[in-house]
């Protein structure tokens, strides 16, 4: 266990992808910046990877007083043996007093790792963080399907870690000409078993829900996967993202890639059109934060209309064709 | 080869309320059963028995109810189940969990494979699948859509935003699954009854080796400090969608307000 005391500073962890940085490690040093400055301490981004040392620069222009950078093969890529070894490392011999990720695949696979052998807690897919006179994070995350917001707080342990979900904070502008202290590590990624043998970028799995700012989903009342093609419709007038209901994926109408709720996809975009979406508890969990909610359907008392801001009670079949009609001859 | 599956009972559809005055909490489930994601853990596991042969044993953390979950497992073809279960285990967070779930894992002996799903329905932290891999010092691959054994090596299909991996681990290993890997069985008439009979005793902490006080509320490094409802929209409008054309103008001219189209 880390000694209390001896902890200062919050970090980030630096996604990057196929040497690109993630959207959320922006939003993640916006709110970085604001929790540091709460505590007189510190900003420090951690960065891993290869040949990325060019890509600081953009950390310390959107808050970063420090860049822990480690660069080595064996990090170019995401490994959740290389990259747990390496930031349990970093957090043991700098001891940060706050740990923040996005709540990406890879931090969602390696984060609780981390947590385990630097022995701390870890609150998981937070919407919101704010930390106390004493320090203590607090960490606001969904609970029970969405319908509570709990805080969660590590009191004794550090660092206090949170992943953080995407679109839960806002990206800050950078500052031209901001710099900071780039502190090169060496790599210690220890025993890595995990051998990454190819990495396939597949374009047919890859509905970007996460990044759409608009999506039309689609549920039972689309009554089978042919009328999907009405939904797709819609979709492509806004180049938005097509989502469906666990009942559409469960009756095979459409890939889980597309499933928004609480056992598939959170998703946050602008504007969010549900067509023949009842409103299941667990639906809402993965859509009720959106900005703009449009709802069709034929039940007037479906549950789906307590959280629109427009509701439509009528036939989908009608009104969804109507629409892409409407906004094609805008 | 020895697999173990983890498996958690959770509410099938979850109701709750806090009361304005009191903040306290009534949560009300229609029914419990075994968590969607570790269905596919288990499916995973019976899986490679019926191509590799392999034993399959069940843990859970739970309280006696659970005992219905790890029967529907048994059923299914699940060789053997543990219930965990103790009132010290009451308020144990994700940390506490994969430490006493990693504590059976070695009192077992001789596990290969340990297969989760990938988050839980109601809890929701992703976290008891990584972490019980570091508890016993193994590799963990998250988001795993699928299986392939190939001698002491797992073949692996690991999911990312933009597509996947092809990934090889060497045994043991913990995995944690998702739903794109398999489609669930059912379980079969004469496993059923099979399972009705099975005892299914608590492991206490005590029988784990675990002290109270190392484990549950007191243990965790995590605390919940305030519950608060999520603010609902308010003000949304409803329509009467018997003219499709006149509705459809209406949320036209709205997202154009809007700046949205």
């Amino acid at each position: 266990m880390i000694d209390k005391a001896s902890c200062s500073g919050v970090w980030i962890f630096a996604e990057q992808r196929n040497g690109a940085l993630q959207g959320v490690t922006f939003e993640l040093l916006a709110k970085g910046r604001e929790l540091a400055d709460k505590r007189g301490a510190k900003l420090a981004a951690v960065l891993f990877g290869q040949g990325l040392k060019d890509q600081c620069a953009d950390l310390f222009a959107h808050g970063a007083d420090v860049v822990y950078y480690a660069d080595a093969p064996a990090l170019a890529t995401f490994n959740s043996d290389a990259y747990t070894t390496q930031l349990a490392a970093l957090v043991q011999q700098y001891k940060p007093e706050i740990l923040l990720g996005g709540s990406t695949i890879a931090v969602r696979s390696f984060f609780p790792r981390v947590a385990v052998r630097v022995d701390t807690g870890l609150a998981s897919d937070c919407v919101g963080l704010d930390v106390d006179a004493a320090g203590v994070l607090q960490a606001v995350r969904p609970a029970y399907a969405g319908n509570v917001l709990a805080t969660i707080v590590c009191p004794e342990h550090r660092p206090q870690m949170a992943s953080v979900r995407a679109a839960a904070f806002k990206k800050g502008a950078p500052t031209s000409g901001r710099t900071g202290e780039l502190v090169e590590v060496p790599a210690a990624v220890g025993e890595v078993r995990i051998q990454i043998l190819e990495t396939v970028r597949d374009a047919s799995n890859q509905v970007s829900l996460a990044d759409a700012d608009v999506i039309v989903a689609g549920g039972r009342g689309i009554g089978g996967p042919a009328q999907f093609g009405f939904i797709q419709d819609l979709a492509a007038e806004f180049k938005g993202a097509v989502g469906a209901s666990r009942a559409a994926v469960d009756a095979g109408w459409i890939s889980a890639f597309h499933q928004v709720g609480q056992t598939g996809k959170t998703v946050k975009p602008k504007l969010y059109i549900a067509c023949g979406i009842s409103g299941a508890i667990q639906h809402l969990a993965g859509m009720g934060a959106s900005d703009f909610i449009i709802a069709i359907n034929k039940d007037a008392a479906a549950p789906i209309f307590d959280i629109a801001d427009i509701g439509i009670v009528g036939d989908l079949f009608a009104i969804v064709p109507a629409l892409t009609q409407a906004l094609k001859s805008r | 080869m020895h697999i173990v599956v983890c498996i958690k009972q959770v509410p099938s559809s979850i109701a709750v309320k806090i009361d304005p005055a009191t903040q306290a909490l009534t949560c009300t489930g229609s029914e419990f059963l075994i968590n969607p994601f570790d269905e596919h853990a288990l499916e995973a596991a019976l899986a490679l028995k019926d191509s590799a042969g392999a034993k399959v044993t069940v843990l859970t953390v739970g309280s006696a109810q659970a005992a219905d979950a790890l029967r529907e497992t048994l059923g299914r073809g699940a060789d053997a189940a543990q219930l965990i279960s103790d009132p010290a285990f009451a308020g144990c967070d994700a940390w506490a969990t994969s430490k006493i779930l990693a504590t059976a894992i070695q009192q077992l002996g001789g596990v290969d494979l340990v297969l989760c799903g990938k988050q839980t329905f109601d809890g929701d932290t992703a976290q008891v699948g990584p972490g019980l891999a570091e508890f016993l010092g193994w590799s963990c691959v998250a988001f795993v859509r699928k299986i392939t054994l190939e001698g002491a090596t797992l073949q692996l299909e690991r999911m990312f935003e933009e597509g996947y991996e092809k990934i090889a681990l060497p045994l043991p290993a913990v995995l944690t699954v998702g739903k794109e890997i398999n489609t669930p069985r059912m379980a079969s008439l004469k496993g059923r009854m099979a399972a009705k009979k099975a005892q299914l005793a608590p492991v206490t902490a005590a029988a784990l080796g675990l002290a109270p006080e190392a484990i549950g509320a007191q243990s965790a490094r995590t605390r919940l400090a305030k519950m608060a409802p999520v603010p609902r929209k308010t003000g949304g409008i409803k329509v009467d969608g018997a003219d499709a054309a006149a509705a459809a103008k209406l949320v036209v001219e709205k997202l154009r307000e809007m700046k949205l189209v």
